[in-house]
């Protein structure tokens, strides 16, 4: 089974904007789809800077997907959707 | 409302985009272009009804981040001019707070609504719940006459469909004090009479109407002349950035601070001193004492409580014996107060050893517009470390925790966790009946969760204490230091 990367943007950017909101992930993900997924924060994904500038920031990658402006929701539900 | 939504976003956004400006070519100018880069020609319209109400706000959002009144700008003055205002300008501008009317909706005023939802029924339970005689029935529904309303709620809990509602308007629902007024357009406004600027409108205002006067363009124009410019790191800025404090005294150094201290090396300073008199007030036989470090609090008792004055500690804040020994050591440096909220901007303004307030948001976006990525900074130790107790001060409890910790004999913590009318009430009993009955050391704090809730902050109040938590672990006992 493949197993899923999500990775968390912990850059200046994307923390000041928002994914200092996002943390509750890490404990969310595993309860909720436990070894399938992994779930880890990481440095600026280099993203911030490439689009209009941190404007979308935060960012979340899942696999090789961007989420611009993530949430918590739409984080989970990108989730199921590829699971 | 928490502190991650579009209108909190959209303001960052701006400051980043003024800050940007200031490191530029031209200030001014580009300044003048915010609007227009933020909502370029053919955008989709994100929120308002057209682009150029949007750029319209904008501007009076970029007015309050250089620093000025919104409230007494004219319209016609180019951003260009205030920019170069804001750059010669000696003092920051007086009055934390200003509100942009063009962006406030002018909710409806307070009051209690029958919905669609009402059935008509034959039971009626909310007319005959109502003691004011306020609900009759018109076209098989219930109406309720505002004339004769009390706003009491009764008819709320007895629906059976849930079909009433009471309608309120955020900002003065979160305001402890009823300082919202509405002009006579229903448009908002403040009377700074009453108001603690706790930023508690601030946060929960869904249309960012209320600004606060950002000093921001004063104290990077102080960098940029070479001036030497110290942080004072308020405790609860722990978790309010990636990466620890070690990593971020690094980011601010790169950002232009000469050196950073922590506001928790002060707490240590009003931890020993409030125990002292604490022991001093009981012996004398006081009913109680209260913490005076809140800002907002503060602000509370000389404005709307001053009876309880008698019984407040008269021990400084952390940031007064911080501020002063930075004063001490480096006579010609500058000190920024690194603030979780706007009600510290009065004491700094109170206080001339501290020349200026920066809030997180501020600092954030100072930090995402110098490209500074903390996580790969090194860290940096702090040339005196602060205790466990003096780190936590910036939690609900913390404070009357590390007073209670270095205590002896009979203290009872009692813990004000935010002003709102309920804790009001309390407080102003405790007054009047000149005694406490839930104990003799009362923390107050103005915010709920205390600073790690102020309107500024950026992580959400649980992260930000896991953080601390795990931070004050691993620092030394105020015993032992
Ligand atoms: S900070 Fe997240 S992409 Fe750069």
């Amino acid at each position: 089974m493949n197993t899923i990367t999500v990775k968390l943007c912990l850059g200046t950017a994307c923390y000041v904007m928002g994914s200092s909101h996002l943390q509750d992930l890490v404990d969310i993900i595993p309860d909720r789809f436990g070894d399938r997924v992994v779930i880890a924060g990481h440095n600026c994904l280099n993203l911030c800077t490439s689009n209009g500038e941190h404007a979308e920031s935060p960012y979340v990658k899942i696999d090789d997907e961007i989420i611009s402006n993530a949430t918590i929701e739409k984080v989970l539900d990108h989730i199921e959707k590829k699971l | 409302m928490n502190n991650n939504n579009q209108s909190i976003h959209i303001k960052k956004e701006v400051l980043v985009k003024i800050i940007k400006a200031f490191f530029s070519e031209n200030f001014a100018k580009n300044v003048e272009l915010i609007p227009f880069e933020m909502r370029p020609k053919g955008m989709n319209v994100p929120y308002r009804c057209c682009i150029y109400k949007e750029r319209a706000i904008l501007r009076t959002r970029i007015i309050a981040g250089l620093g000025f009144s919104i409230e007494n700008d004219d319209e016609i003055k180019q951003l260009s001019v205030y920019a170069e205002e804001a750059l010669a300008r000696e003092t920051p501008a007086s009055g934390p707070l200003t509100v942009i009317d063009a962006a406030c909706k002018g909710c409806t005023p307070h009051r209690i609504h029958v919905t669609d939802l009402c059935q008509g029924c034959v039971a009626r339970p909310c007319q005959s719940v109502c003691k004011f005689g306020a609900i009759s029935m018109s076209n098989g529904r219930s109406v309720i006459d505002g004339a004769k309303c009390k706003n009491c709620k009764m008819c709320i809990a007895q629906c059976p469909y849930n079909a009433i509602v009471k309608i309120i308007v955020p900002c003065e629902d979160a305001c402890p004090v009823d300082a919202i007024v509405k002009d006579t357009n229903g448009f908002v406004q403040i009377d700074y009479d009453a108001c603690l600027s706790c930023g508690k409108c601030i946060m929960n205002c869904p249309f960012g109407a209320v600004h606060e006067k950002s000093q921001i363009i004063d104290i990077l124009k102080q960098m940029q002349s070479g001036g030497r410019v110290i942080a004072l790191i308020a405790p609860s800025i722990v978790g309010q950035f990636p990466g620890g404090v070690y990593r971020l005294k690094t980011a601010m150094q790169k950002a232009g601070f000469a050196d950073v201290y922590e506001v928790a090396q002060g707490a240590d300073t009003t931890t020993r001193n409030e125990a002292r008199e604490f022991a001093e007030r009981m012996e004398a036989g006081a009913p109680f004492m209260t913490t005076s470090c809140c800002a907002g609090y503060s602000q509370f008792i000389n404005k709307h409580l001053p009876e309880i004055r008698e019984f407040v500690s008269a021990t400084k804040t952390p940031l007064y014996y911080i501020a002063e020994k930075v004063r001490r050591d480096e006579p010609s440096a500058l000190t920024v107060f690194i603030s979780p909220c706007v009600a510290k901007k009065n004491e700094g303004r109170a206080n001339p050893n501290i020349d200026f307030v920066m809030n997180y948001e501020e600092l954030g976006a100072l930090l995402i517009a110098r490209n500074i990525e903390i996580l790969d900074c090194e860290e940096a130790v702090f040339d005196t470390e602060s205790s466990k107790q003096g780190r936590n001060f910036g939690v609900s409890g913390g404070v009357a925790g590390a007073v209670a910790s270095i205590s002896q004999g009979d203290v009872r913590p009692c813990v004000i966790n935010g002003l709102d009318k309920t804790t009001i009430k309390l407080l102003k009993k405790m007054a009047k009946d000149r005694k406490c009955e839930e104990g003799n050391l009362v923390e107050v704090m103005c915010c709920e969760n205390g600073c790690i809730g102020g309107n500024a902050t950026i992580c959400p109040p649980k992260t930000a204490q896991r953080a601390l938590a795990q931070f004050c672990a691993g620092s030394s006992d105020l015993k032992r230091l």
